[in-house]
């Protein structure tokens, strides 16, 4: 940074054509809306055939035969393949990680062998020409099929007498951790007041708007196997094809272009995926499978169903002198590969009571399996959890010793002057702003305000309740998430960046694109870096023979790691490209800068050559230059978190909502989420980032919900009966921001994408119940339907 | 999923549909198509001939004669929605009409359609019930007038035979002092009502003369709520209709809702609708 520019109290980010930090145009968005995105049922190819699966309608089964001569016979039928064919070619997974001590589970087919444990589970595939005569011949599958006892309710999943699904494994306890931090009997022993209850937060799903999706496709000719597949990590599934087919890194290419959505429910492995992968093997030719929307609810996994029992203590004065709970967690019948299921309940471990200060703290986690479609990881895995116990009990708290929940809040958090510090669970905490975050909120929700209105209407009979709650989000992660454990899964991304001779840029990263905008802010940080305009810059995502090895998008870590890496390796380039401008005009890299797309002085910004011209004499008349002088115009940088195993971001919500005590009916008024995640590197895209994540959460407080009855069917998996949150119901969000970058990385930026989902909930059921205070009524499960509060009321 | 193999016919005037419907048990009718295509989308319906009605121009049109206002079979629930005709003679409808599903459900689907399928949770059969409609089927032999009272037999169960085509729905004029009300409890706005009341009446000054509340997604039928409508109409109370609904109503379990609280949200429908229209509001 020049002298001038610290004189002006400038940051290295406020370079003269900085894009950081402004809501700029996404690159792709035009695109995308004029329809020529790319997604995966999208591309046509020669040759494609298509997949369709029988699926069990059983929830446990033993398959005693398939008869498929008739389906072979069908017409347009290629093949039609039970799991024992497929086996041949896809070796079967274990989803565990050693660092979750004791998590087990059983080896999954790509396609059920022996027995189908799920509902929805595939036990035959069939590959036509097209879909219609897959799903044809599929009607003409005679499955024997032995229903077996199941395992349904996650209550009842341990207790002796139920039917162990895999009795291999002497149990259905997947995995159990518990916690015991200071003196917890201790502090509930002296509190003024203990609080109780029961959490109840129901299954749902993530419904992408573009269904889970792949081509595979095997050239015999370059024994090379192509994957096409909406999908967030394409190395991942490089990594774990290789090693279930047996094939080396070269000869496996995975390609994510366009993704609709995802929200964590494309980052795992699932099975009628891999069965698509071996196909393509066995046949030798492009093999499409294309999720439809009733086997996405009954396939695509599931996430939440928790049950947690859990108390404060708090003092007279309000101080929280402990936290004690206890969830437990129904997984379905595998522990999903290669993340494991383990992660949620281990993640609700750790954030439950995460912004306050107290160290008194005991837990215990247990996940079970039951034959319900498995569960594994969904956006803001575990938080929202987290979030409700502890914000639930905090307002219980507060009613129960008379103290504002505002107030209660302000007396806990961990001060923003605290940091670095470890909460009770251990998780660490390099800087955080709860302080400023809840103060914020509340100026901006005119909280004193909405308290009288709130108290005027309530004498008129309408019943209007407000909502706070403080969370904390798991951002950035390091290898502490996967890799210690021994999963696959790159913690690091690296960005190539390489200088065309017209003067453009071509961006390589490891992170990818699923809609949010990951894409925008490379090209944004990228420009900036380097020095040139964002329509110079070209970003290339979701290819692993053309990115430089990554994690890919999940975690909150797209902006903050492989942001850094597009910073780093900018810097890098705009060095290489200076060190050429300086010999070409007999100046120095320390008197020159790269603005606009052009070589300038430093100190005046006149301009003295446009990077075209650089890139025309380095590539065209090299002769021209000294024979010492090696132009690099192609850099790679990589970057990885270490200092932290996390970037904790932390925010305040708020929900303002009015109930319908005669119908139960909930009207969401507006909602508002101060948030912290450092560097704001576009505001518009992390503040939709916010409201999307708040409309999630929202639909798991209210509407959002997997049914399931005794025999494990799932009741509603169509759009019509699963209900996704809706425009219309939504309320006006408002997004505030607290910048505390972090200094594990120079841009300071850390994830936003999961806040809004993590908080969301609390503050909807806590502003429910805050309605429902002068009736003395309760509600503390998710979703919760009018139904529920009507109960709570003692309506019906 | 896909759509298991059909035939397609696509018959321009009714003899060319009665000629279609000569061709036995797997013959279905497609009019907007916004239930049926889903149904055979998810293979739960698999047609041999799916006969296309919609290029017949008999079945089009909203027009009024002789105190009769007479809504062809294919007229979009759009339609009805922007018909001046509608708005000012038969206000119930176009109360209802907003509710029904999302807009691009209701550019295409239609009245006929409606009520030939008898979806107990929808709102146009429980308008025709309120109204005292006459539902119009037609086949080879000729027309029959059905009283919407008679009309609706069960779930997804009408009183057409399978040789019947819907052609029309005639309602007679409301005539003077009438009001009407309308409102349904839905999870999400578009959604299938938990519970829904259409109410047609007459009322001068303070008095009623007369009432008709008919309840939706209360049974597996839309139903008639008379002993309720004769506690209004008589003035007993806002208490004795709602008490009064407990032996109309039949509603049943689903996941999302109890019968139970069907009939009290039933119940306060009750309450909200007839005092909205005893306010003139």
């Amino acid at each position: 940074m020049s002298v001038i520019d610290q004189m002006k109290g400038l940051t290295f980010l406020d370079r003269p054509n900085s894009y950081i930090g402004r809501s700029v145009p996404r690159p792709n968005a035009k695109r995308l809306v004029q329809g020529r995105g790319t997604y995966v049922d999208d591309l046509r190819m020669p040759r494609l055939a298509h997949v369709a699966f029988l699926r069990s309608p059983y929830a446990h089964a033993r398959i005693r035969g398939l008869a498929t001569s008739a389906a072979k016979a069908a017409p347009g039928v290629i093949m039609v393949a039970t799991g024992a064919d497929i086996a041949k070619v896809c070796t079967p997974w274990v989803g565990v990680l050693t660092h979750f001590k004791g998590l087990k589970s059983a080896p999954q087919y790509a396609v059920a062998i022996e027995r189908a444990c799920w509902a929805g589970e595939a036990i035959c595939a069939v590959v036509a020409n097209s879909r219609a005569e897959a799903e044809d011949a599929i009607a003409l599958i005679e499955a024997d099929l032995e229903p077996l006892p199941v395992t349904v309710d996650m209550e009842t999943a341990l207790d002796p007498g139920t039917p162990i699904i895999h009795a291999e494994l002497g149990d259905n306890l997947a995995f159990e951790r518990t916690l015991d931090v200071g003196d917890v009997d201790g502090a509930f022993r002296d509190a003024a007041a203990v609080v109780e209850n029961t959490f109840s937060v129901g299954r749902h799903t993530g419904v992408t708007l573009e269904p889970r999706s792949i081509i595979a496709d095997w050239n015999e000719g370059e024994e090379k196997l192509t994957v096409y597949h909406s999908f967030q990590a394409p190395h991942m599934m490089q990594d774990i094809v290789c090693k279930h087919l047996g094939l080396p890194e070269a000869s496996v290419r995975v390609v994510c272009k366009d993704v609709g959505g995802s929200f964590g429910i494309k980052v795992h492995i699932y099975p009628d995926e891999m069965a698509t992968v071996a196909l393509a093997k066995i046949l030798k030719r492009p093999v499409k499978f294309i999720a439809d929307r009733l086997e996405s609810f009954v396939s695509d996994i599931h996430a939440r169903d928790h049950r947690v029992k859990a108390k404060m203590a708090v003092s007279a004065e309000g101080e929280i002198l402990a936290i004690e709970m206890d969830d437990l967690t129904g997984i379905g019948p595998y522990s999903v590969y290669p993340r494991t299921s383990a992660v949620e309940a281990n993640q609700v471990v750790n954030l439950t009571g995460g912004p306050y200060k107290h160290q008194n703290y005991r837990a215990r986690a247990r996940v079970v399996f039951q034959n319900k479609v498995p569960m594994c990881q969904y956006r803001a895995v575990g938080h929202p959890i987290a979030v409700m116990v502890t914000e639930g009990l905090v307002d219980q708290a507060a009613a129960a010793i008379g103290m504002d929940p505002a107030e209660i809040r302000r007396r806990n958090v961990i001060r923003d002057d605290a940091h670095p510090s470890i909460a009770a669970s251990g998780i660490k905490f390099e800087k955080l702003s709860h302080q400023q975050s809840l103060e914020k909120l509340l100026t901006m929700m005119d909280y004193d305000g909405l308290r009288k209105e709130q108290a005027e209407l309530r004498a008129k009979g309408i019943y209007r309740g407000i909502g706070l709650a403080a969370f904390i989000e798991i951002t950035n992660p390091s290898a502490a998430f996967y890799g210690v454990g021994g999963a696959r899964i790159s913690a690091q991304d690296g960005c190539t960046l390489r200088l065309n001779p017209q003067g453009g840029v071509i961006a390589a990263i490891g992170v990818t694109e699923q809609g949010q905008g990951t894409e925008s802010v490379i090209a944004q940080v990228v420009a900036t870096a380097v020095g040139v305009p964002m329509s110079d810059v070209r970003v290339v995502t979701g290819d692993t023979d053309a990115t430089p090895y990554g994690g890919g998008t999940w975690a909150c870590r797209a902006a903050g790691i492989g942001g850094e890496a597009a910073w780093q390796s900018g810097k890098a380039l705009r060095a290489n490209i200076l060190e050429v401008a300086a010999v070409i005009l007999q100046s120095t890299p320390d008197a020159l800068d790269v603005r606009e797309g052009k070589i300038v002085d430093k100190a005046t910004g006149v301009e003295r050559m446009t990077l075209a011209e650089l890139g025309r004499v380095a590539y065209f008349r090299p002769d021209t230059l000294p024979a010492d002088l090696k132009p690099e115009f192609v850099v790679t940088r990589h970057y990885v978190p270490k200092d932290y195993p996390f970037a904790f971001t932390n925010g305040m919500q708020a929900s303002y909502l009015e109930v319908d005590t005669d119908t139960g009916f909930v009207k969401l008024l507006k909602h508002w989420c101060v948030e912290d995640c450092g560097t704001v590197l576009n505001p518009q895209l992390v503040d939709e980032q916010i409201r999307g994540g708040i409309v999630q959460g929202i639909g798991a407080a209210l509407f959002e919900h997997c049914r399931y009855d005794s025999q494990g069917q799932m009741l509603n998996g169509s759009m019509a009966d699963y209900l996704v949150p809706m425009s219309s119901e939504m309320p006006d969000m408002e997004v505030g921001h607290v910048v505390t970058p972090t200094a594990s990385s120079e841009l300071g930026a850390k994830g936003a994408g999961e806040a809004g989902t993590a908080g969301a909930p609390a503050a909807v059921i806590n502003a429910i119940n805050d309605a429902l205070r002068p009736f003395n009524a309760h509600v503390s499960v998710q979703p919760a339907r009018p139904e529920e509060i009507l109960r709570a009321l003692g309506k019906v | 999923m896909k759509a298991p193999v059909f035939a397609y016919a696509k018959p321009a005037s009714l003899a060319e549909v009665f000629d279609c419907l000569d061709g036995g048990e797997g013959v279905r009718l497609l009019a907007g198509g916004q239930s049926l295509i889903p149904s055979l989308n998810m293979r739960l319906s698999a047609p041999t001939v799916l006969v296309d009605i919609n290029h017949v121009s008999a079945l089009r049109g909203i027009s009024e004669a002789g105190g009769v206002v007479r809504i062809g079979a294919m007229t979009r629930h759009h339609e009805l929605a922007t018909s001046a005709l509608i708005a000012s003679l038969l206000p119930l409808i176009a109360k209802a009409v907003p509710h029904i599903a999302h807009q691009a459900i209701r550019n295409r689907g239609t009245i006929g359609g409606s009520l030939a399928l008898a979806d107990p949770s929808t709102e146009l059969p429980a308008c025709c019930l309120a109204l005292d409609a006459t539902i119009i089927a037609a086949n080879r032999k000729g027309e029959r007038r059905i009283a919407a009272r008679d009309f609706f037999l069960g779930i997804y169960e009408t009183a057409l035979a399978p040789d019947d085509i819907l052609i029309a729905v005639e309602f007679p004029l409301p005539g003077e002092d009438a009001i009407c009300g309308f409102d349904e409890l839905a999870r999400r706005h578009g959604d299938y009502a938990i519970v829904g009341l259409a109410a047609q009446g007459v009322r001068k000054g303070q008095t009623w003369s007369s009432l008709k509340l008919t309840f939706f997604g209360a049974g597996d039928r839309p139903l008639l709520a008379e002993a309720a409508a004769q506690a209004v109409v008589f003035g007993k109370g806002i208490g004795a209709a709602q008490a009064a609904l407990e032996d109309a109503l039949s509603p049943s379990d689903d996941g999302e809702c109890s019968a139970k609280t069907k009939m009290h949200l039933a119940r306060v429908l009750l309450g909200r609708v007839v005092e909205t229209m005893e306010s003139g509001t």
